[in-house]
């Protein structure tokens, strides 16, 4: 915040309250915004966040988000058979596989929910005995989590080519997270 | 429903014995579980939820932590039973389904020990909590630790590399760690300054509730302050951060009764000694007059102006002069308010005469 004022890059009227400093490969790009500019492309401040109730993320979630892909919205959820639309209305999910369902839409949710996507938590492994249903024993869920970062991966290299910083450091963040767990 | 079958009544936590036990009074902690292989409460059947409720039971069973603990089915208790419950924080108000138009759900239940409890069936499977007495962050988290890695290794629970452990709402993915202190501000409530120290909260990712958790009003000017975030950061930062700012807000408390008694001394006096004569000798009091009145009186006890009451009886007073614990007391139905409000006028007269020593 001690930072010299600046004008908003994007609109070039208001003055930049976000600097938004991003690593991509080498490169180090600042990115000077106002709150308005900066809301559009979905950075806010602690306190715009809790302004905001959790209906209205839900109600934008399903709108392709900032060009994050979601999830088509008519599709279900395996394991519980719940929808984004469920989801929408309710604000709770039908069970854990919801969360490898609708994880693009999520993600997005997650960012502005916690400022986060990735748990850097303890790290559970559950007991050897197998759950009662099937679809979570550990060695599963290792195999699913290697495909996350392959595809995460490919999100990143996408999104630098297309010049989507913000998206791209996001991204980063979160393979680093990712591998750090596989 | 006896009650009196727990050791401490399961208010241990309310002694006064914790650190900053004038200010702080409990210090709690909830990790959010889910068991893997069963859908999200909301979405589990009457039968899976029976399944979840059996299979929490038996692990529990087999921990140090809960082995000997009591268990409650809170839909086989009467509304006044699950009130009691609720009043004496160990479950939530969904859980104990307390609005009117509520009925708690099967295999709602509660399993509690000391100073750890688990409540199955609530928003998530499993809620385990640790409560403990003043400001005690760590304590409460060593606890709690504990009976999570006992409870998770006889139990699956539903975890994902990326998101951490899977939660029915997504508020409370990852860690599932919300911790909560229980503080009383009145020197920031009388200052005004109050709005600005919750607002300065909010911007540090912190929340605020009142005396029973969510959906609660702040009343006796006891605030719960809490994590609002649970996902990017590990338990001991979130934990450490939660505890800094609890201590800022602490020391502001502290500077905010220093001027109180600088600049308006009389004033606060009056209140403080004010407070203790309706409590000592009105024959009628409200639940919430009866809290506006003890924080008047913790304030005189936190300052010093108070000598001979303590802590533990003004704790004990917040607890038992609740409208259910004090229904089932005097034997009155939770509904006649009116009768209430004599009773507990009667009940806090006798408790302050027994126990202050003038």
């Amino acid at each position: 915040m001690a930072e010299p004022k600046q004008r908003c890059k994007q609109c070039g009227e208001r003055d930049a309250v976000f600097h938004l400093h991003q690593v991509v490969g080498d490169q180090t790009v600042v990115l000077h915004l106002c709150e308005r500019c900066a809301a559009e492309r979905g950075y806010e401040t602690a306190q715009s966040v809790q302004q905001t109730p959790l209906g209205s993320f839900l109600a934008a979630m399903g709108k392709g988000l900032g060009g994050v892909a979601t999830a088509p919205s008519g599709s279900r959820c395996p394991g519980c058979g719940a929808s984004l639309q469920d989801f929408r209305e309710s604000g709770k999910l039908g069970c854990s596989e919801c969360y490898v369902t609708f994880a693009s839409p999520l993600r997005e949710l997650l960012r502005r929910l916690h400022g986060a996507t990735v748990h850097v938590g303890e790290a559970y492994l559950a007991p050897l005995e197998p759950p009662e249903a099937a679809g979570a024993a550990p060695a599963e869920r290792v195999g699913a989590a290697t495909g996350a970062v392959e595809a995460l991966r490919a999100q990143l290299a996408q999104a630098i080519a297309t010049e989507n910083f913000e998206l791209a450091a996001e991204l980063r963040d979160r393979l680093r997270g990712a591998e750090g767990w596989t | 429903m006896d009650l009196s079958l727990l050791p401490d009544g399961g208010v241990g936590w309310l002694d006064a014995s914790g650190p900053l036990g004038h200010l702080v009074l409990s210090t709690r902690i909830r990790l959010a579980r889910n068991l893997a292989g069963f859908p999200f409460c909301g979405r589990a059947s009457e039968l899976e939820r029976e399944r979840i409720a059996e299979r929490v039971g038996e692990a529990a069973r087999g921990t140090a932590a809960l082995g000997g603990g009591m268990r409650f089915r809170l839909d086989r208790l009467d509304w006044t039973s699950r009130a009691v419950l609720h009043e004496r924080h160990l479950v939530s108000k969904e859980l104990a389904a307390l609005d009117p138009a509520a009925s708690p759900r099967s295999g709602a239940a509660l399993v509690t020990s000391g100073t750890v409890g688990v409540m199955v069936n609530e928003e998530d499977h499993l809620r385990l909590q640790g409560l403990r007495s003043g400001f005690a962050l760590e304590a409460a988290y060593a606890d709690l630790d504990r009976l999570d890695a006992e409870l998770g290794a006889r139990v699956p629970f539903a975890f994902h590399p990326e998101f951490g452990y899977l939660t029915s709402c997504p508020t409370n993915v990852g860690t599932g760690l919300r911790a909560s202190v229980l503080i009383h501000l009145p020197g920031l409530v009388l200052t005004k300054e109050i709005s600005k120290v919750l607002q300065g909260l909010a911007q540090v990712g912190l929340t605020y509730r009142g005396l029973h958790g969510e959906g609660s009003e702040v009343v006796g000017n006891f605030f719960q302050l809490s994590n609002q975030t649970t996902l990017g950061k590990s338990e001991p930062d979130l934990l450490d951060h939660l505890g800094k700012m609890v201590r800022q807000v602490i020391a502001y408390e502290e500077r905010a009764r220093e001027v109180l008694l600088r600049n308006a001394p009389a004033i606060i006096e009056d209140k403080v000694w004010r407070a203790y004569g309706l409590l000592r000798y009105a024959r009628k009091l409200s639940f919430e007059e009866a809290m506006n009145l003890l924080s008047g009186v913790r304030l005189g006890v936190g300052t010093g102006m108070l000598k001979d009451v303590s802590v533990y009886t003004l704790n004990k007073l917040l607890i038992f002069a609740q409208p259910a614990h004090l229904a089932v007391a005097e034997g009155v139905a939770v509904t006649e308010t009116p009768e209430l409000d004599v009773r507990r006028a009667r009940y806090i007269r006798q408790v302050l005469e027994h126990e202050v020593s003038r």
